[in-house]
């Protein structure tokens, strides 16, 4: 498979490249919201859905950015777009699934600060990608965090029923479940080098 | 009026990032860059001191500022001060080195969301004078470039047998290339929280 | 806050004109920050680019950059699309070689490089990775292992009689299996992130050499 084209962009982003597992971005709410399943898939989603808004919007953004030659306000447009497309997904939760949106709470807003989602506005600009390409990017890593976090939650909810010393409940069982999760997706680098 | 006015300053006020409520090994805040740039105890003190300047100079600023923000807008004022400030922070570095710039990559630029940031702005500087959020702001970046250090020694020192890029083992040693890979991230500072966890557990015992 | 609802709500020219106020503020600290910066980073950077060339073409002294579009040689400006080419040139202006980048997908990522061809033994001259997320200990050995980079000091890259492709293409093999000066040794355990680099430069000589031959005297006039 050829770099550029799209099922590449969209398999190493959701594995060689996972956005948790290996570049560590949005790693706050893979530790606080990986508690539950039926928490963290939505969450996953909701995240996924802002990715890919921002994506759009942070394509269109760096066009009028690059034109103008105005390059050195691009983090400050992109934050502002990232804050108004939560603003987005907040209100059409609030009016689609009420239920959804109480039991996301606090979380929802939390999204802005979430690096991922202008790590994946960033990263896309630094590569040069075109629209269909940053579109890909932004599924890929939207799939890839909802796997990651969802395995994630998977994992800690058996851990919860078994014995565990006191001292491991808190953060650092997470991190090392982490630790192993991103062991294993390494074994996914390597896609379509080997050609 | 809601705004709390403490003017003392004291040792508290430092030291309360530096080690009761470190941003890292406590609060658990900003763990993207904390994982994801030490790999080499160089790269962990770069970050570490870019994000304390951050944190002082917007600290500083929204401080200065606060009285004159209304509440509905207060967080869109400060995340662009915020974005304004990492932007200067990131022109500064790549004048400064590019081999560090290209080492850091785009996580100088992510200190915009790293929430410490905000939330420091949030909790301290908007209720506090200049000089208290200066001091506060300090010992917070101090803290963060401490627990950053923490992890960058480690697994440089694991992973490739240097320390701030002297070789320290000799061609001798096997390196642990885990240690430098993202997973051993994960781990070494799941051990770090392991090892603080420990202690204040012996100590509570101890206590009692 | 402790008590939002006493706070009476600010009216919205006060919150226009702070958001206006805190946006030009910004405008101006970052536009300050950029014009001061400007001239070290680019400094950094020509610096960055003048020490990768210097390795690839060994001894060269002067460069001088272009764009290859459409055949011809252009001065470069920001934007244009085509092939960026240094020439190397020594002390008395005689054509050492040319550099250009390529790249190609590694084992964890793209990897970047500049080559250097010399067009006197049209040979590859030297290799320097400028960019890379190799698997630290195993694949980023491209960019120190001594007998990965020998490969490099006379690579064959010599073009068929109708100049339209190179006669052997470049391939890298096992490792202890190079034969044919136009193979490149890989490094033991370290194999995939070889194989790309051998792709990268196959895929830009097959492209670029063909183009650049007919305007060697040109760059060589330029050294004068």
């Amino acid at each position: 498979m050829h770099a550029d084209s799209l099922g590449f962009i969209f398999l190493n982003t959701v594995l060689a490249n996972n956005f948790v597992l290996a570049m560590f971005l949005g790693l706050c709410p893979f530790l606080g919201v990986s508690g539950k399943l039926n928490t963290a898939i939505p969450m996953g989603i909701a995240t996924s859905f802002v990715m890919l808004v921002s994506s759009i919007s942070a394509y269109a953004v760096n066009l009028a950015l690059v034109a103008l030659d105005i390059e050195f306000l691009r983090l400050i447009a992109y934050i502002a777009i990232i804050a108004s497309a939560v603003q987005l997904v907040e209100m059409t939760l609030k009016k689609y699934s009420p239920t959804l949106f109480r039991s996301l709470g606090i979380f929802l807003p939390l999204i802005t600060t979430n690096c991922a989602i202008l790590g994946l506005a960033l990263f896309q600009t630094f590569k040069d990608y075109d629209f269909a390409q940053s579109v890909t990017y932004a599924l890929g890593a939207g799939t890839g965090f909802t796997l990651a976090i969802a395995l994630m939650a998977g994992l800690r909810e058996k851990l919860s029923l078994s014995r565990l010393p006191s001292i491991t409940q808190g953060a650092a069982l997470s991190l090392m479940l982490g630790g192993l999760l991103s062991l294993s997706f390494m074994g996914f680098a390597g896609l379509g080098g080997g050609h | 009026m809601s705004r709390r006015i403490d003017n003392h300053i004291t040792w508290d006020t430092f030291s309360q990032g530096l080690w009761r409520d470190n941003p890292v090994f406590v609060m658990l805040l900003g763990m993207c860059p904390v994982l994801a740039v030490t790999n080499s105890a160089t790269n962990a003190l770069a970050m570490g001191l870019a994000t304390t300047f951050v944190l002082l100079a917007s600290g500083g600023l929204i401080s200065l500022i606060a009285r004159f923000i209304p509440r509905q807008v207060r967080i869109a004022t400060y995340i662009i001060i915020i974005a304004t400030f990492v932007t200067m922070v990131d022109y500064v570095i790549q004048a400064i080195s590019l081999d560090l710039y290209n080492a850091l990559g785009a996580f100088i630029q992510l200190i915009v969301v790293n929430c410490i940031i905000l939330g420091r702005a949030e909790a301290y500087a908007s209720r506090h004078r200049p000089l208290n959020t200066l001091v506060n702001a300090l010992g917070m970046g101090l803290g963060f470039t401490f627990a950053l250090l923490c992890l960058g020694v480690v697994r440089e020192l694991l992973g490739a047998g240097s320390l701030f890029g002297y070789d320290l083992f000799g061609p001798r040693f096997q390196p642990w290339v885990v240690m430098v890979l993202p997973a051993g991230g994960f781990l070494v500072l799941g051990a770090w929280l392991l090892l603080f966890d420990w202690l204040k557990e012996r100590r509570d015992l101890t206590r009692c | 806050m402790s008590t939002p609802m006493a706070q009476p709500r600010a009216p919205s020219t006060a919150m226009i004109l702070v958001l206006t106020g805190i946006a030009m503020l910004s405008g101006l600290l970052v536009v300050f920050t950029d014009q001061f910066t400007r001239p070290y980073i680019e400094e950094n950077q020509r610096q960055a680019i003048e020490a990768a060339v210097n390795k690839v073409i060994p001894g060269s002294v002067a460069h001088k950059q272009f764009l290859l579009a459409g055949g011809k040689l252009q001065p470069v400006v920001k934007g244009a699309k085509g092939q960026v080419i240094h020439a190397g040139y020594d002390r008395d202006g005689k054509l050492l070689g040319i550099a250009a980048e390529t790249g190609a997908q590694g084992y964890a990522g793209m990897i970047y490089l500049l080559y250097g061809y010399d067009p006197a033994c049209e040979c590859i001259r030297g290799i320097k990775v400028l960019k890379m997320a190799e698997t630290p200990g195993l694949g980023d050995k491209i960019m120190s292992d001594p007998d990965f980079q020998a490969n490099f000091k006379q690579l064959d890259a010599r073009l068929n009689p109708e100049h339209t492709a190179l006669i052997q293409p470049i391939v890298t093999v096992k490792h202890g299996s190079k034969q044919e000066a136009w193979e490149i040794d890989a490094i033991s355990g370290a194999t995939i992130s070889s194989k790309a680099v051998g792709r990268a430069l196959n895929a830009s000589a097959q492209k670029l050499l063909p183009q650049l031959l007919p305007l060697i005297p040109q760059l060589e006039e330029q050294g004068q």
